[in-house]
């Protein structure tokens, strides 16, 4: 499998990374890099094995769905790069 | 003649102050002082003088009450991946700058409820993504150590730098580190200090920030294997606010250290015998066997056949939820956001903040993993690399379940590098320092590194002890009586 820069590209969109075009070059070959490593895998006969979800075998606990610490708006805004009259805010989302 | 009050253990600390024959205002001054003449060790990042300063004077009240925990009244350092209330918490990362948690780590809580004392925020990798302390926003740290024929700063390792050169160069007693592929374990052995990484589930991971949430794990990083004993039971335990957080007993880790080790069945794994191993190291681990054997341990040859494919599966699975983790830092709620042009809208902003905050390692695990996890490849990837993380753990529950108590091998596959070597290299050729790590990350296992030797440089190796699920006290014993064989006293010489 060998990533071209159209892949590079696609994969910097998905994660919401803007990678300047003459970047592209270079980190596609980095990918191709690391996933030629990764490719070591497909030499692992892994017919049957279940893929897994937890390392140990616990299940995960419940709680009752009450708030807990709830009423903290100061707080939670404290660290926006942003805020205004109690919410966060951001540049235009719709046109 | 009393040592300097910095370079004391735990231990020590701890009787000496129950013993009222030192102060924690005392021992933490003296620690302000060493880490504030150690800034060529870029170490320390955030200091916390005037909060130190303050949890010393409560401690001293508390032990002078009678009511003193073994923690209490002791200096730590605190690796900055720990959110600490009103403190900056940044995970070394542009994209958190200026970000001051309006709460508290459970696990530094834990510390602070036992009295211990926070002199500040340590150095580290990138969200811990990395092997050499090199991709921080603060610049590299620095370690204590060099070789004995050249003045080369070395690296202290990663992701955990900054505490171990702080704990080597005595700037704290002790220091919380997180491993997740051996980020405790690796820059522990390159500056000859302990460091132990729990059982998945022993430590809360509530307000560390995540980097990849199924393999980390905070742990200590100390002078001694009893200090980690004393360290770890203090910050682990049941955290309701972790799901994954273990809810069962925390036994006294240091009532366990005996030194008795006769009749324990130690495993020497044939896969970790990789191509290229320098030679001093094989022969330490060959040393390290003996030590065990003669303090009567019964020692077997073992396989654990699936070794070689753990750094390819962690360089799958640990991206993909890097990948996961990492999409929160969006420039809204925290951190830091890309000055924005005339009309860019949402997705610029996204784009913008996230290519100015992340350095370039932590844009290539995040892009790795999204690439894993995208359409047409989750099965051929990420699916795959899971089923042979199920065989890894399988290969170490068939070597336990066959009796072996605890499995020996070399903690690295060389000493400390000098910083900027491996600059121009293959990135693949950094992770490649973790191959004797990731393996117990991805088992979930406890692993504790333990310094066991000098290489012909005068640099400090370690040999690596990896237990079986919640036996850390039997680990720590063993880990004791290692120690207590080897006889590991050497200090770096003083240069900064």
């Amino acid at each position: 499998m060998s990533i071209d820069l159209e892949t590079a590209a696609r994969v910097a969109k998905l994660a919401r990374i803007r990678v300047d075009d003459a970047d592209l070059p270079g980190l596609a070959q980095e990918f191709n890099n690391i996933l030629g490593f990764i490719e070591q895998l497909n030499e692992v006969d892994v017919t049957g094995v279940e893929p897994m979800t937890s390392v140990t075998p616990q299940r995960l606990k419940r709680r009752a769905d009450l708030v807990t610490e709830g009423d903290q708006q100061l707080k939670v805004l404290s660290n926006a790069p942003d805020a205004r009259e109690g919410f966060f805010a951001v540049p235009k989302v719709v046109e | 003649m009393m040592t300097d009050l910095n370079a004391m253990t735990i231990a020590e600390a701890r009787d000496a102050l129950r013993r009222g024959d030192v102060t924690s205002v005392e021992l933490t001054e003296a620690c302000l002082a060493a880490g504030a003449g150690a800034s060529a060790l870029n170490a320390v990042i955030h200091p916390t003088e005037t909060l130190a300063r303050e949890q010393a004077q409560a401690a001293d009240a508390r032990i002078k009450a009678g009511d003193a925990p073994a923690m209490c009244g002791i200096p730590l350092g605190i690796k900055d991946l720990f959110c600490t209330r009103g403190v900056p918490s940044q995970a070394a990362s542009r994209i958190l700058d200026g970000f001051t948690p309006e709460y508290e780590s459970t696990v530094t809580q834990q510390l602070f409820d036992a009295g211990a004392v926070m002199l500040g925020k340590l150095n580290m990798d990138e969200f811990a993504m990395g092997s050499s302390n090199e991709t921080s926003v603060y610049g590299n740290a620095v370690n204590p150590w060099r070789r004995s024929n050249d003045d080369a700063q070395l690296t202290p390792g990663g992701s955990s730098g900054g505490s171990a050169a702080a704990v080597a160069a005595d700037l704290c007693l002790g220091a919380t580190g997180t491993d997740t592929g051996g980020s405790i374990r690796q820059p522990a052995a390159f500056t000859g200090i302990t460091g132990i990484k729990p059982t998945y589930g022993r430590c809360s991971r509530w307000g560390i920030v995540a980097f990849a949430s199924s393999l980390d794990q905070a742990g200590p990083m100390t002078k001694s294997v009893r200090d980690a004993a004393i360290m770890l039971g203090a910050m682990c335990g049941h955290d309701p606010k972790d799901s994954t957080s273990a809810d069962i007993p925390v036994p006294d880790f240091e009532a366990m250290l005996t030194g008795d080790i006769r009749g324990k069945v130690i495993g020497i794994p044939e896969e970790y015998r990789i191509d290229g191993m320098p030679a001093k190291i094989r022969d330490l681990w060959a040393e390290g066997t003996k030590m065990l054997k003669d303090a009567g341990a019964e020692i077997r040859d073992i396989s654990l056949p699936h070794t070689q494919y753990a750094l390819p599966a962690y360089y799958v699975i640990a991206p993909a939820e890097a990948s996961s983790n990492l999409a929160r830092y969006d420039g809204v709620r925290y951190g830091r956001r890309a000055h924005l042009a005339q009309g860019d809208g949402i997705t610029e902003m996204y784009e913008k903040t996230r290519a100015e905050g992340f350095g370039p390692e932590v844009q290539r695990r995040v892009m790795v993993g999204t690439y894993v996890l995208s359409a047409g490849f989750y099965d051929a990837y990420y699916n795959r690399a899971r089923k042979v993380r199920t065989l890894i753990k399988r290969d170490f529950d068939q070597a336990f379940a066959a009796g072996v108590d605890a499995i020996l091998t070399p903690a690295t596959p060389s000493a400390a590098f000098g910083l900027g070597e491996m600059t121009d290299a293959d990135p693949v050729q950094m992770y490649l320092n973790d191959v004797f790590t990731v393996t117990v990350n991805l088992a979930g296992l406890p692993g504790i590194s333990v310094p066991a030797g000098l290489d012909s440089c005068g640099l400090p190796l370690g040999l690596q002890l990896i237990g079986r699920p919640w036996e850390e006290g039997d680990l720590l014993n063993t880990a004791y009586a290692l120690e207590q064989a080897a006889g590991f006293v050497a200090k770096p010489a003083k240069w900064w």
